[in-house]
């Protein structure tokens, strides 16, 4: 099927859009522009020539370092990667500043090379760089806001940084190996790597830095970021804990999570935000049941959800481009002047929610069918309860109180053509493999023997949605957007630590005050005694007063002896 | 690189101007009344039809319950339903004012 070069020939794929990165600056103009859009391209005919297996170790500090090794499922999230590079590059390099776009390529470098990392030093050596230029995306938001997010975007990666890291270095020391390959949480080495990637997939109790730092990054920002993070930590739990059990309970926890903060959220980007939560649920669950199905869902859900998503934030994105406004609650009415953002806004729409023809479709009913297949009664219906939440959170809320509603008044012009050529790109690959879903099947990391387009699916699914639309439309009146944000449990560190640290402080200065007048209390007393023991000279008459300065009788001295005498022997005897 | 600051001018919406300070203009096809009628009309047959086809194609469920005629469209709106009601619930708990991180800095 594929002609692969040989192992010399094949260039890193990360280093190619990492150098592409590194050109963005210098590059001026039509050249600027070229390097923006080719660079994704070829980064995605390297991805194409990478082979099953390892291509070359390197032995560092007696450990293999192999920063290439290629499987199918490897391949698959190194071609979404570049193949969103190309599409966010796109949709963003007429409107973005140039160290936006090239903080975004250095990002898209790290998720490439962590698909292909095929020893933990490698990975968590491209992990840190995507921790890094995220970050560095989050700022390019330029708003007070955007910054204050953005240190608190690094502090919690690099704190997720440093907990891999532990895992990682206890792996080192206690097995000797350092491959990527599949293990269990049953120790504190393989649990600190599992809760450094957690961290990474926006899972609970650590999901709120997600939710707080996209919404704050420009237009064009959002777009990449709702692309690689997540979705890289999703690879590295098929790659290291396919089948955890403990992920099936967080994969449903995120999904509920990302529905109920959806549905109180008023920031538009935020709605999104929260629904990325919620989709990468139910790829953590899937890689939880860890079966074949269940594995080729995630992976597949993975794909297109990267699709659609970014599809859904360059939608919100060219709104906010346009209007300059965040809130559900300031637009509404769009439809008039932004029809072609609206009708890819409502494309993607129906793809996170799974309608049939659509991506979303014929990759979640694997998830369902892997959770049917091993009979996870509850697993099963709690994913269909959250598949009517999603069309309900994301699915029409975002079109309908960002595109219709009340008339805003509000007349902007529709997408730039660059964001629009890249909304239609994204909007065609939601439909096609919806379509043609064998065209992503094919890819899969296992055979797949799957029908997403049987009668009794496609009646089942469609009654779900359809009726979660009646709710939708009956229950506006409880869902009157608020001028509010939801407390998350970065509460906890962002005021609860300050109180606490603001009460600790009143209580230490409290504790030194009384310890001060203590001491100066004590001090003056001793000195009082000092003074009447060893006494100084007053000046009448010469003659010291302290106690240790008096004359004393020889029969005092004599007794004192007797005593201590008496107490040497008893001692001597007792010993 | 040109950038598209032109574009952006004529697109922004003026500093100051708030939202609803124009009277609306309902000349929209989708936004008359008659239109939402007839679409309500429409997705209420669509909604029908969508129970109908059980008729025609049997839902072949996994564990029994979900072969009973009609169970996607009660346990859709159920689940929605719900989620609606707990995130309500939850919204009195959680919810506070937009800048209320904002207050928080300054105090």
């Amino acid at each position: 099927m594929i002609d692969f070069l040989p192992p010399a020939l094949i260039l890193p794929p990360a280093l190619i859009i990492l150098f592409g990165a590194l050109l963005i600056g210098p590059a001026r103009g039509a050249w600027r522009t070229a390097v923006v859009l080719l660079t994704p391209l070829l980064t995605l005919a390297a991805v194409w020539q990478v082979p099953d297996g390892v291509v070359f170790t390197v032995n560092f500090l007696e450990y293999p370092i192999e920063p290439i090794e290629g499987s199918a499922v490897r391949r698959l999230f190194a071609t979404i990667f570049a193949l969103m590079a190309f599409a966010g590059g796109l949709y963003a390099y007429r409107q973005a500043r140039w160290y936006e776009l090239a903080a975004a390529y250095a990002y898209a470098a790290g998720a490439i090379g962590v698909s292909f990392a095929g020893d933990l030093i490698s990975l968590f050596l491209f992990w840190e760089l995507m921790a890094l230029f995220s970050t560095v995306v989050v700022w390019c938001g330029g708003t007070p806001g955007a910054r204050a997010a953005g240190i608190r975007y690094a502090i919690m990666h690099l704190l997720g940084g440093v907990i891999l890291k532990v895992g990682i270095e206890g792996v080192m020391v206690h097995t000797g190996s350092i491959d990527v390959q599949p293990m269990l949480a049953n120790n504190f080495d393989t649990w600190m790597i599992l809760i450094g990637i957690l961290i990474n997939a926006a899972a609970p109790p650590l999901s709120a830095w997600l939710s707080d730092a996209y919404p704050e990054s420009s237009p064009t920002g959002s777009v990449f970021l709702s692309a690689f993070t997540t979705k890289t930590a999703v690879l590295a739990l098929i790659l290291l804990f396919p089948g955890e059990p403990v992920l099936v309970g967080i994969g449903l926890f995120m999904v509920m999570y990302g529905i109920l903060y959806a549905l109180l959220e008023n920031d538009i980007r935020r709605i999104l935000a929260f629904s990325i939560v919620n989709q990468v649920g139910f790829m953590v669950c899937a890689i939880g049941i860890g079966t074949q199905m269940a594995i080729n869902g995630a992976s597949a859900h993975a794909f297109a959800h990267i699709i659609y998503k970014a599809l859904l934030f360059m939608s919100a994105g060219a709104v906010v481009y346009r209007t300059g406004f965040n809130k559900c609650s300031e637009v509404g009415g769009l439809f008039r002047t932004m029809p072609l953002t609206a009708v890819c806004g409502i494309v993607g729409a129906l793809a996170i929610s799974g309608f049939p023809l659509t991506s979303g479709f014929t990759t979640k009913t694997m998830i369902s069918q892997a959770a049917a297949d091993e009979s996870l009664v509850m697993v099963y219906f709690l994913l269909a309860a959250a598949s009517a939440g999603v069309f309900l959170h994301a699915g029409i809320k975002f079109p309908w109180f960002v595109f219709f509603q009340r008339d805003s008044g509000l007349r902007p012009k529709d997408a730039p053509w660059n964001m629009a050529a890249a909304m239609v790109f994204f909007s065609v690959l939601c439909i096609l493999f919806g379509v043609a879903p064998e065209l992503l099947y094919r890819y899969l990391p296992y055979p797949v023997d799957y029908q997403a387009y049987t009668a009794s699916k496609v009646v089942f699914y469609l009654q779900l949605l359809l009726f979660s639309g009646l709710a939708f439309f009956l229950l506006l009146p409880l869902m009157r957007r608020t001028e509010t944000i939801s407390l998350d449990t970065d509460w906890l560190w962002r005021v609860a630590l300050f109180r606490g640290a603001a009460a600790v402080q009143a209580l230490l200065q409290r504790a030194g005050a009384l310890l001060g007048r203590g001491t100066e209390s004590a001090l003056a007393r001793a000195a009082r005694r000092a003074r009447g023991w060893f006494g100084g000279t007053p000046e009448d008459d010469g003659v010291p007063h302290g106690v240790f300065a008096r004359a004393w009788p020889i029969g005092t001295t004599a007794r004192w002896i007797a005593v201590l005498l008496t107490a040497y022997v008893f001692f001597y005897y007792l010993a | 690189m040109s950038r598209d600051t032109g574009d952006r001018e004529t697109g922004m919406i003026p500093q100051g101007r708030q939202p609803d300070s124009r009277p609306p203009q309902d000349d929209a096809w989708l936004a008359r009344p008659s239109t939402i009628r007839l679409l309500w009309w429409v997705f209420a047959a669509v909604l029908a039809l969508s129970v109908a086809a059980e008729g025609v194609f049997k839902v072949k469920g996994y564990f029994g319950l979900d072969e009973w005629l009609g169970f996607g469209a009660v346990y859709g709106f159920l689940a929605c339903l719900a989620m609606v009601l707990v995130a309500k619930a939850l919204g009195w708990v959680l919810k506070r004012k937009a800048d209320y991180y904002a207050e928080r800095r300054d105090d």
